[in-house]
């Protein structure tokens, strides 16, 4: 067996591994982790990841969790163009600083920010507050301010001249609150333009395809009630 | 100038960054940056770091933020011994997956565990409700047995025979609730186990001096504290209730 892949495209980290997958042309075959189905608490798939979460991988008997690990693994397995992880000491180390900063910071806005507008109401069939909502999306405009100013300030992509790991992983992540309705990209000019290199380098169609789920999430039919019992706590836990 | 690294020891990041360049004698010029007192939002750090955040790394006009980029910055610049980043694709990976997973999983509920049992009820004379209490320490009680399961399971470092910087990482951060007397590693003898090997193969000396100023936490007068940022937790305290 080849290498295997399990992904919903509903999650971000989810979509940076696909995009990175296919744009570098890394054969593989997908497994489809249904997360609104909650088949990612299956017995099965504890298996491949027993934190039980996508993306995961699994090449042979090797299986591996976290988006940022996964990415690093595929990147020096295939030896994939310098640019998505460059061999330079500090251009590498802009790139680490990214990855890092981002899990408790636009990562976390930006999976509130779905959750809190759309995926809370539509699919869990529960309300959230106006105020919840409204502090939500302020973190969420204060983040994206961050990555604008701190990060990409006036190059043409995140660490540098080139498309990155830091950039792919950062488009996946602000596609979530852009599948949720919130127009980041609004008065942002800056972060605008950089979207279209990011898409433009990544390949349109490949990007479009990569984010069908996800802007179709206001679609989700309401879960059922067993369902809704078993993911309920998690969710609370993964958006705290 | 040479290398700079911008730190207070009272953060687990900075006991992690810290250690490594200690252990592997790499030269460099300790700026204390101190949080008790603020430092970290003084317009001179503010330069270094506008997120205020630390550790920084400064190595001639190449600044680095970010313990987990530090520390590979580190191992290859200075061509640190191979274990603490091995070079195979798997077990390179294991210590990527490590290093993505605690941020969120070990190093943010056990700082909540320190800012619950003893910073906040210092600073703002309140304690946290107990049932956000309970809700954190039993976070941080599921993650520590994933963390057994998952990443030690039986080996005696997480990556095999030989630490890593996975093991310095997690030590230093399941380290953080000591500061408030409160001793993650009593409900496991393996995890118990690894802690003193992980100790042991740091050198016990550079390790408690590193968390010598939080071990003395408890002691610290925060009469002393700027009432800004004492504002600022009192806030924090608002976010528990």
């Amino acid at each position: 067996m080849g290498l295997e892949l399990y992904l919903d495209l509903l999650s971000q980290p989810c979509r940076a591994v696909y995009i990175f997958a296919k744009k570098n042309r890394i054969p593989f075959e997908l497994r489809p982790v249904d997360l609104l189905k909650g088949q990612h608490l299956s017995d099965a798939f504890a298996q491949v990841n027993p934190l039980k979460k996508v993306p995961a991988l699994k090449d042979g008997n090797f299986t591996l969790a976290e988006s940022v690990a996964i990415l690093l693994y595929l990147t020096r397995k295939y030896k994939v163009p310098d640019h998505w992880y460059p061999q330079d000491v500090q251009a590498c180390a802009l790139v680490d600083e990214y990855l890092a900063w981002q899990h408790t910071a636009l990562r976390r806005s930006c999976l509130r920010a779905l959750w809190h507008k759309v995926m809370f109401p539509i699919f869990l069939g529960e309300p959230v507050s106006p105020e919840m909502l409204a502090a939500t999306l302020a973190e969420l405009d204060v983040t994206v301010q961050l990555l604008e100013d701190r990060f990409l300030q006036n190059k043409a992509f995140l660490t540098g001249p080139h498309i990155s790991l830091a950039d792919l992983v950062a488009i996946t992540e602000l596609m979530h609150p852009v599948g949720a309705g919130c127009q980041v990209f609004e008065g942002r000019p800056r972060l605008a333009a950089w979207r279209q290199r990011v898409e433009a380098a990544v390949g349109e169609d490949l990007f479009r395809e990569a984010h069908e789920v996800i802007l179709k999430a206001k679609d989700s039919p309401p879960a059922d009630p067993t369902i809704k019992q078993k993911l309920m706590p998690l969710v609370l836990a993964m958006i705290q | 100038m040479g290398l700079e690294l911008y730190l207070d020891l009272l953060s687990a990041s900075c006991r992690a960054v810290y250690i490594f360049a200690r252990k592997n004698s790499i030269p460099f010029d300790f700026q204390f940056v101190d949080l008790l007192k603020g430092h970290h939002h003084s317009k001179e750090y503010r330069e270094i770091n506008p997120l205020k955040k630390l550790p920084s790394l400064k190595d001639g006009k190449f600044i680095l933020s970010e313990s987990v980029a530090i520390l590979f910055y580190l191992c290859r610049k200075y061509s640190t011994p191979s274990h603490w980043y091995p070079p195979d694709l798997h077990t390179r990976a294991r210590v990527d997956e490590f290093m993505a997973w605690q941020h969120t999983a070990i190093q943010l509920p056990m700082n909540k565990i320190l800012w619950i049992k003893l910073l906040i009820p210092m600073i703002t004379g309140e304690e946290v409700p107990a049932e956000k209490t309970e809700q954190m320490l039993v976070e941080a009680k599921n993650n520590m047995q994933l963390f057994e399961e998952k990443f030690l399971q039986d080996k005696m470092f997480i990556t095999g025979d030989h630490i890593s910087l996975a093991d310095l990482v997690a030590l230093v951060e399941m380290m953080q609730p000591m500061g408030s007397k409160y001793n993650v590693f009593v409900n496991s003898s393996k995890i118990a186990e690894w802690r003193m090997r992980v100790e042991l193969a740091i050198g016990s000396g550079l390790f408690w001096e590193a968390h010598d100023r939080l071990m003395n936490l408890a002691e610290w007068d925060c009469s002393t504290l700027d009432p800004m940022v004492k504002e600022k937790i009192c806030e924090l305290l608002q976010k528990f209730k």
